[in-house]
Formats: C-alpha cells, structure tokens, sequence
C-alpha cells in the first residue's frame, strides 16, 4: 500500500521537499542543542517549560480526538464517516509521533529516555503518559492502515478490527486525562491544580482535533483528492461547535471559581494572564486572543458557516489557533508565571527552538502527507 | 490436594523460610535496623540570629564550593542549592502586610526542604529521586533524565537543572565531590556524604553564629528537637501537605 505514496504530481512532491527542508532545519538546530544544552532556548530556572511542552500538551489533544470520528462510525455505525474516520486515525498517528518527538527534545539527557523503562514509576504520570500514548499510537497504526487496506482489496476489513477499535475509544480518553493529570497533581502550581483541567482538555480536544479535519479535508478537497460530502463537514462542525460551548463554559466556571473564591495564590496567575503586571505583560495578547478566537468561532459556526465554506475554514482555523493559545502557550507559561517564588519572568522562545518546533511539525506533516496520499490514491482507486 | 502434596508443599515452605533466615542473620540487615530507631534529619535556621552579620554568605560559599556549584553569573542559568530570598517571596502566604513591610529588608535563607512527603519523588519517572529512611531526599545525577518535571512539582523552588555545561563555571574544582553533566537537575542533599563520616553540614559548619541548627528528629534529647519543643517555628507552605523539615525560628 506504501507505493501508492511514491506517485504524485510535481505540487506533491515539492511539498514533501519543503517539509523536508524544515525537517533539516530543525534537526541541525537540535544538533545544536544537544551540544550547548538546552541553555539555547529560552527557557530557564523560573519557567522550565516552554514551547515543546506546550506542544506536547496541544497535540495530545488533536492525537484524542480522533474519537470523536471513531465513535460514531463504529459505535453508532455512521457509514458517511468512513473516510473521515481513516483520515482521523492517521491524524492521531501522526500527532502523537510528534508528541513524543516534543518530549524527547525537551530532555536534557535524551540518551538516557529508555530509564523510564528500565525504572518504571508507576507514582509519576510522565510514566504513564508513555505507556498510554505509545499504545494509542500501536492502535490507531493498526486500526488506520487494515482499514484501508481492506478497502484497497475491496474486502470487509478483519474482524478483530472492531474490538480494537472499541478499546481506541477509551484510550483516547485516557491519553488526554493522563496529560493533564500531569499538571494537575501538583500542588506547587495552583493554575494547574484544579480537578477541571482533564475535563476542560478534551472539551477543548474535542473542539481543535475536528478543526484540524475540516481544514484537512477542505485541502484534500481542493487538490481533487475525493470528494467529500458537505453532510460530513457539517456533521465535522456541529460536533465542533457543542465542543467549543462545553470549553467556554469550563473556562468561565474556572474563571468564577478563581476570582469570586478569591483565594490570592489562584487569582495570580488568571491575572497575570489577562492583565499581566506593569513590566511584564508578555502573555496578555495570547490570553485574550483565545478567549475572542473561541467567541468568535463559536458565533461563526452557529451562523454563517452553515451555508458558506469560506467562512468554516475561518472559523475552523481561528478554532485551532485558539485553543493552541489557551491549552499550550497559556497553561504551560501562565503555571510557571508567578513563579513559587512570586517573580514574573519573561519567555521569549529562541530562533533554535523555534527551527525545532518547525522540524517537528515538519516531521508531522510528510507522515500526515504520506498517509493521507495513500488513503486518497486507495479511494480513486489507483 | 492429597496429603502426599500437602507434605511436599510445607516442606518447600519450610525450606524457604529457613533459608530466608539464615540469609538474613548471615547478612545482619534486619537485625540491626530493628535495634536502633533510624534517623530522621532536620534542620532549624533562627532569623535573629542569622541576620546578626549584615552580608554574610558563609554558608552559601561553604555549601557551593564543597559541592562544586558553578556560577554562571545570569539569573536564567541559575544553579543554587541554598540561597538567600526576601522574606516576603518566602513566607508570602503565611503572614500579613504588617509584617511583610516590618520584615521587608529580611532575607530568609532557604535550601531543599527535604519534605517527608516530597512532590519531585512521586513525580520522577525513573526513581532518580527519592526519599531515605532518614528523610533526605536523595538525587541520581546518573539516572536522571533531565524531563524536570520535579522543577515544576516543587512548591520552594530548590531544585536546578543544567541548562549547559557547569564545569568552566565552577571557580574552584573539589575533587571530593561529583561534577555534574548538563541536561541533569540537582539539589542540596543535607550534605549526605558529611553525615555518614560523622560530620555536620557544610552550611551549618560555616556559620560562626549558630544560626543552622542540624540533628536528628527522632531523637527528643538532640538540640534540635529542644529547641522545636520550645520555641516558636515555622515552615515555609505547610499547607500543601509536604511536610518539610526545614524549620524557621523565631
């Protein structure tokens, strides 16, 4: 099934090269970053997380929802989701390559990332993290790759796929529970302490993952590589548009229990989100620019994207763009912003880390392409 | 089962539990440790006495150049393992505005609380932390994967992580002690490889005013355990249930 990647236009593999290049840049900086240490990024002793995590944490979240096109085509049997559904799983299995790319870059002893399972901890959530993402990833692989090929030789797909596609459903629930458990068990970081964050992830999951399908498909689409129902993207978007109510709902209950509760070490970081303090307001613009993106999103959805595509590629857009803002950039920063020593330190991630994050996605995108490729080629049929 | 099986089945029983024994009165482990209640290590630091030499960083230099500390001179590659902070960044939540500005210039020496419940060692994915019997909580630098997410979990900010190579920023190299790699996280470890030889710690064997008292909890006659009983202390974010053994005494 692989060759069918191996044949494309001239547009197709000019894309391959130029993610290629990035890949290239990213590796040599990470080169670079091995040799200095991580001293080269903006990161320091007062905010030890920065961009990878942040991505890690956003792409977890678009790794899980591939749940949300999972369930109805195999719970509820929703046929029209067939190829979304493939396309979907794919998304998950690249999303989380890139995840545990993000990791393994942000560790200072990147040789030695094979202790956590030569030590396994079962008391640290970044144990279980590994565990549960490298098994979603096994999964979806499976789960993606027999179903097309399966369609590929126009036979019913093996029936063992069914119970597998069963436990993914779950799974993908827990991989997004785990990564914000990670944050939320620690006491030291009253941001991140709330029992809201594992609810408020896969809502804003939920939100971003379809965003991300809906921009897919609307380029596969474009560049004639099937032809999608307009019943599936609408299908897409009214499961985006409840996800998004469900986030803004969770994000203003955690905003009333903060400010109304009062308690000053809560209070802090919120508003040193959205206010900042005098000298330092480097987070301010991000804050609120999630909040107006998710607004503003969720008002398109429910009005003019039904009739007009345009305007459900914006919104879709804005969508992911926001709940990057909010769920990496925001809650990685804004935990470590007043510091436990009540500093307000600046972040400025560096060109290296920047070119890393770049060579990730990059990364990302020719396995999403490849993928992708072969899902369309199998669907024209040649 | 047939009593023919029950027979061999005791017996097998019995073999292993004999051996177990014999192994450990060959070995004396149990033995011992169950004699002699273990130690439980803590430290008392007095404010007025630690403010009586205006400047002073004994301490501070004792500790980092026995444990080869390096300098890096900007505040982004900081690596500390007892510092001094104001005492309003310590004990922030603790106290009110009256006191905050009374004590405005005081500056409060902090280090590695040596929690009995400790964040960093249930978060560690590769055990490269961890807490002894004696309460100090022990650094792998070997086994440490630089994930630092002991950083984020510890509520007092005392542990660093590498972020380059510390070596040409060490002044003055102490061959007694490891150097650390980059890309590792360390932290004060209550001077560990002084207390097995019998000896305090550095920072309160520098300290010419006794403002750092070391001993043992588990001991009710030890000084430190005396002065606990009876005069007022504090530790610094008792409420997040860590229970730190760095005692502040007024």
């Amino acid at each position: 099934m692989i060759e069918k990647a191996f044949k494309g236009t001239s547009g197709y593999w000019l894309w391959l090269f130029f993610l290629f290049f990035l890949v290239i840049a990213g590796f040599i900086s990470y080169l670079r970053q091995l040799h200095e240490g991580l001293t080269i990024t903006g990161m320091g002793r007062d905010i030890s997380w920065g961009l990878y995590i942040a991505n890690f944490t956003f792409l977890v979240g678009i790794a899980a929802s591939a749940v949300i096109v999972v369930l109805p085509y195999y719970v509820h049997d929703y046929k029209k989701f067939s190829v979304v559904t493939v396309l979907g799983e794919f998304l998950a299995v690249s999303s989380v390559i890139m995840t545990i790319l993000f990791i393994t870059v942000d560790l200072g002893m990147p040789s030695r990332i094979l202790n956590v399972l030569f030590y396994p901890t079962p008391s640290s959530l970044l144990f279980w993290d590994m565990v549960v993402l490298s098994g979603y990833l096994v999964l979806n692989l499976i789960i993606g790759w027999v179903t097309l090929d399966a369609e590929m030789k126009e036979i019913e797909p093996p029936k063992w796929l069914k119970p597998l596609a069963y436990i993914s459903i779950p799974w993908a629930i827990s991989i997004h529970t785990v990564t914000a458990f990670i944050y939320s068990g620690l006491v030291a970081r009253p941001f991140w302490h709330t029992a809201l964050l594992a609810p408020r992830f896969l809502a804003s999951a939920f939100a971003s993952g379809p965003s991300v399908l809906v921009i897919l498909c609307y380029i596969m689409g474009y560049h004639g590589a099937f032809y999608l129902e307009r019943d599936i993207i609408k299908k897409l978007t009214t499961i985006i548009t409840y996800a998004l109510a469900i986030h803004i709902f969770f994000t203003l209950a955690e905003i009333y229990t903060v400010f109304y509760g009062n308690v000053p070490a809560h209070k802090t970081h919120l508003e040193f989100l959205f206010y900042g303090v005098p000298w330092n307001r480097f987070l301010m613009p991000w804050a609120w620019g999630s909040i107006l993106g998710a607004a503003i999103a969720f008002i398109l959805f429910l009005t003019a994207s039904k009739r007009r595509d345009d305007v459900t590629l914006f919104a879709s857009l804005l969508t992911v763009f926001s709940i990057w803002a909010e769920k990496g950039l925001g809650l990685v920063i804004g935990g470590f912003v007043p510091t436990v020593l009540y500093k307000f330190p600046k972040y400025i991630p560096t060109l290296y880390e920047v070119l890393i994050t770049f060579g990730i996605y990059g990364v990302g995108a020719i396995i999403l392409t490849i993928l992708f490729k072969m899902a369309a080629s199998v669907r024209q049929g040649n | 089962m047939n009593r023919r099986d029950f027979l061999k089945f005791t017996g097998i029983l019995a073999i292993g539990v004999a051996a177990h024994q014999a192994i450990n009165m060959l070995s004396g482990s149990d033995a011992r440790q169950s004699q002699k209640k273990r130690e439980k290590w803590a430290m008392a630091i007095s404010f007025s006495a630690c403010v009586k030499k205006e400047g002073c960083k004994a301490c501070i230099d004792a500790c980092h150049f026995i444990h080869n500390v390096p300098e890096f001179g900007n505040p982004k590659d900081e690596i500390k393992w007892i510092w001094q902070s104001p005492f309003e960044t310590v004990f922030g939540d603790e106290t009110n505005v009256f006191t905050k500005s009374m004590l405005k210039n005081l500056s409060v020496l902090c280090l590695c609380n040596h929690c009995e419940n400790p964040p960093c060692v249930r978060v560690c994915p590769t055990k490269a932390t961890w807490i002894r019997k004696d309460g100090i909580v022990m650094m792998d630098y070997h086994r440490c994967i630089g994930c630092r997410y002991c950083m984020a979990a510890c509520p007092y900010d005392a542990r660093s992580f590498n972020w380059r190579e510390p070596e040409p920023f060490i002044k003055e190299i102490n061959r007694d002690f490891p150097r650390r790699s980059k890309g590792v996280v360390e932290k004060c470890n209550f001077c560990e490889e002084r207390i097995s030889q019998g000896f305090l710690p550095a920072c309160v064997e520098a300290c010419t005013e006794r403002a750092l008292i070391f001993g043992d909890l588990n001991d009710s006659d030890s000084e430190i355990s005396r002065l606990l009983r009876t005069r007022f202390s504090i530790q610094r974010k008792p409420h997040l249930g860590t229970d730190p053994k760095v005692f502040y005494l007024f």
